[in-house]
């Protein structure tokens, strides 16, 4: 036992591997044999992941010798660089297809998001611009609200108060996509395509379409893969100035 | 080399992250103000370009793709590492905001298809 702490301790990051491969294993069989497909396991492992970190304190899981290495894992010098990995799968070229409802969506999308986030955040007490920021951040998806955050030096607390709103904007797109997709008018290509660029969470657009017409599911995914990367762009930046100026000249 | 594909992407990285930082000193707030969706926009203009050239083969290429089919994973061994039991307190923000903004977005559909709907690529 003490020779496998030892070995643990040592090679923290490889053990994390590991123990997040776990998880992900866990949470996509949980999806798939369980909730029949009603919650992408990528929230499902999310969920796990803020679940864990209630057994330790400001550094969650981490503060646990055994764990520290999910820490570097977790660490915002590997996320960052595998977010901007996700460029390369997104093809330019394709956003002529979106057309104009596309881009228009897009940006609404995000624009809408992040100050709808920013309001509630803002009249639930929060006062200060960067932690207003970030949980409107994360009401475009659970990984531009942690860029962001990060970015402009938010606390541990208020990152994880915006991964949860992003992974609850999932959930919700899962559930809610089938149920009020004929009110929303969601029925051809063309709204898929709208439908993708609005809401943008990939993984809930995907799974909500998924479960209204399977056809859909494509269409819905061309617009919102290129979500995530203009909200980190466009949050961190203009938002976050937006806000700013707000703060300092109106309010 | 698969190598290649990991250098462009650390050269992206770093290169959208001193503009990142640049930009916040210019406009006076000291935080990377965008950085990673610089990067981004470096690695989609440069791998269309290199690939224009012939320069980036499927081989390098993987490289990258490696890095960016394991961002959910990451994310979820960050989401591990975070002061939740702080975070506890806000969690109906999380709840207000994650379910609020997601419902005025889906509002949206119907009046946003409207747009331009003479295009016809997406007409079926």
């Amino acid at each position: 036992m003490e020779i496998l702490e030892k070995i643990i301790e040592t090679n923290g990051l490889i053990f994390a591997f590991l123990f997040v491969g776990i998880i992900m294993l866990l949470s996509f069989w949980v999806s798939k044999n369980l909730l029949r497909h009603k919650i992408p396991g990528a929230a499902i492992a999310i969920l796990i992941g803020l679940g864990l970190a209630f057994l330790g304190n400001e550094g969650g899981l981490s503060d646990i010798p055994l764990f520290a290495g999910i820490a570097v894992l977790g660490g915002s010098m590997f996320r960052d660089f595998s977010i901007v990995a996700t460029a390369m799968s997104a093809d330019i070229s394709k956003i002529k297809q979106a057309g104009t409802a596309g881009v228009v969506s897009l940006f609404a999308g995000i624009t809408i998001s992040f100050f709808t986030g920013a309001l509630i955040a803002f009249l639930m007490g929060y006062s200060d611009v960067i932690s207003i920021t970030t949980i409107g951040a994360g009401a475009c998806t659970y990984i531009v609200g942690p860029v962001t955050g990060s970015a402009l030096g938010a606390s541990s607390e208020v990152i994880a108060i915006s991964i949860a709103t992003g992974v609850i904007k999932t959930i919700f797109t899962t559930i809610m996509t089938p149920i009020i997709a004929k009110k929303i008018k969601l029925i051809n290509p063309r709204d898929a395509v709208v439908f993708g660029g609005l809401i943008g969470t990939t993984s809930g657009v995907v799974a909500g379409l998924a479960a209204t017409d399977e056809k859909l599911v494509p269409y819905g995914a061309l617009t919102a893969t290129f979500y995530t990367g203009l909200g980190c762009l466009l949050c961190p930046s203009i938002f976050y100035l937006a806000l700013t100026f707000i703060n300092s000249y109106i309010l | 080399m698969k190598i290649y594909g990991v250098s462009l992407l650390a050269a992206c990285f770093l290169i959208g992250k001193f503009l990142g930082n640049l930009l916040g000193k210019l406009i006076n707030v000291n935080t990377d103000v965008g950085g990673v969706g610089f990067a981004m926009i470096l690695l989609i203009v440069s791998s269309v370009y290199l690939k224009k050239r012939g320069w980036l083969i499927p081989e390098t290429e993987k490289g990258v793709l490696f890095w960016s089919s394991i961002y959910i994973p990451i994310i979820v061994a960050m989401a591990a590492t975070l002061n939740v039991k702080a975070a506890v307190s806000g969690g109906l923000v999380a709840l207000f905001a994650g379910i609020i903004a997601t419902a005025v977005c889906f509002i949206l559909v119907p009046v946003i298809s409207k747009i331009g709907s003479s295009d016809k690529i997406l007409k079926k």
